[in-house]
């Protein structure tokens, strides 16, 4: 054991759980196991007891003994990427065999942070046009209606990637993802495309339903990561009442 | 019930079944799941929704609620240990068709349209639904890692390079 420590400083093991901990955050990996995670790769370069601390929007880590410091990594900008989750679990598990050294560890998940998504927008937009008339027929919609939940639901995705990108604040871009569904919704049944509008917006919101969000949050509170497990309900409640707003906002317009 | 009456009944769940299962796969898609696990992600909601759909029409919809998020928890535990991936890929898949988006549209419109007094059991209703999704999830992880022995790491289990 002390021959692992005397191999590997406590900076280079630092840096590589760091690392780990801030691309599983920032990619919608769950708290306990980010916390679990970064503790099994300093248990596998020979620090036995480390303390990893972990909130949505940073991280710190220390190493206990002889190592002189405590880190903290910020993470401003969150988003749902779990191919890179996968990732980094795999490099996990190599580095717990004793497969990988730091440095090579530090590269490779350098590597996975810089890796563009699998599916890039345009797939992602079909994706959530599919969704969007399959969920109208779940909610026991008609089947005429399915292409117009299907359109309302691929350009709200489209919106909210668009705007996403030249608007930083990620929930003014949902509310006007938002108002897109509820206005191609009503123009559908107004132009006679479409018949039940409420099972339409219904349908075509879903795509922007904060699902992982709600999951995480539900699983960090009750493994007890207070901090993490409030901040990221309260993210999701934002959310769901900003999409409840943009809707809400259409819909005194049309009845009106 | 006699055979038809069977046959009649499961007809329409065919439809369901199959618009779940690409809902669930698309969803798959939008959090950027691993390719090669699209697949179960749509069973993992396929099995959700169907029995959520055939439970609603026996009792109400928030124990209904409750079994589907078990169920799928289950379904995405195993499927999590045979492919060795993070359970959240499968599970977060299967809970959205779960997730009480009409009931909550309906409790917003009502407020929109200033019936508040109808507006407040639909509410109460989106919210007793997230929560037997939650106590769903809870539930299996608990029975889970009470059944399951819990994996070591493997540092004191392999030899030191």
């Amino acid at each position: 054991m002390s021959e692992e420590e005397a191999r590997y400083s406590w900076e280079q093991v630092t840096e590589v759980c760091l690392l780990a901990g801030k691309i599983m955050m920032q990619n919608g990996g769950e708290t306990y196991r980010v916390e679990d995670t970064m503790m099994r790769i300093a248990a596998a370069y020979g620090k036995d007891n480390s303390h990893s601390y972990v909130t949505p929007t940073g991280i710190l880590f220390a190493i206990d003994g002889g190592a002189p410091g405590t880190r903290l990594i910020r993470i401003s900008e969150r988003s749902n990427d779990l191919r890179k989750v996968t990732l980094v679990n795999d490099v996990s598990r190599r580095i717990s065999r004793g497969e990988l050294t730091p440095s090579e560890a530090c590269a490779l998940l350098k590597d996975i942070d810089g890796k563009p998504p699998v599916y890039r927008p345009l797939p992602q937009v079909a994706a959530a046009t599919l969704s969007s008339g399959c969920f109208l027929l779940m909610f026991n919609g008609t089947a005429a209606d399915i292409v117009p939940s299907a359109i309302a639901g691929g350009a709200g995705f489209t919106a909210l990637v668009l705007f996403h990108r030249y608007v930083p604040a990620k929930l003014f871009a949902e509310l006007l993802a938002a108002v897109v569904v509820g206005a191609i919704a009503c123009l559908s049944v107004s132009i006679g495309i479409g018949h039940e509008l409420d099972r339409i917006i219904i349908g075509a919101v879903m795509p922007l339903v904060p699902g992982l969000l709600l999951t995480n949050a539900v699983r960090d509170l009750m493994a007890g990561h207070l901090v993490s497990g409030l901040s990221k309900g309260a993210e999701a409640f934002l959310t769901a009442f900003t999409i409840g707003t943009g809707i809400a906002f259409v819909l005194s317009m049309y009845y009106s | 019930m006699t055979m038809i009456a069977y046959v009649n009944d499961a007809l329409p769940l065919i439809g369901q079944a199959v618009a779940s299962f690409i809902a669930a796969a698309a969803f798959g898609v939008l959090f950027q799941v691993p390719k090669r696990t699209l697949l179960p992600c749509g069973l993992t909601g396929m099995v959700g929704w169907l029995t959520y759909v055939l439970l609603d029409r026996r009792m109400d919809a928030v124990p209904a609620t409750l079994v589907a998020a078990l169920l799928v928890t289950v379904a995405a535990q195993l499927f999590a240990r045979t492919y060795r991936i993070p359970v959240i890929v499968f599970s977060v898949a299967g809970i959205i068709p779960l997730v009480p988006g009409g009931v909550a549209y309906d409790a917003m419109r009502s407020v929109v349209e200033n019936r508040y007094d109808e507006s407040l059991p639909l509410a109460a209703k989106a919210f007793m639904m997230s929560g037997a999704i939650a106590i769903g999830l809870v539930l299996s992880e608990v029975v889970n890692q009470l059944l399951l022995p819990k994996v070591k790491t493997a540092k004191h289990e392999e030899p030191q390079p």
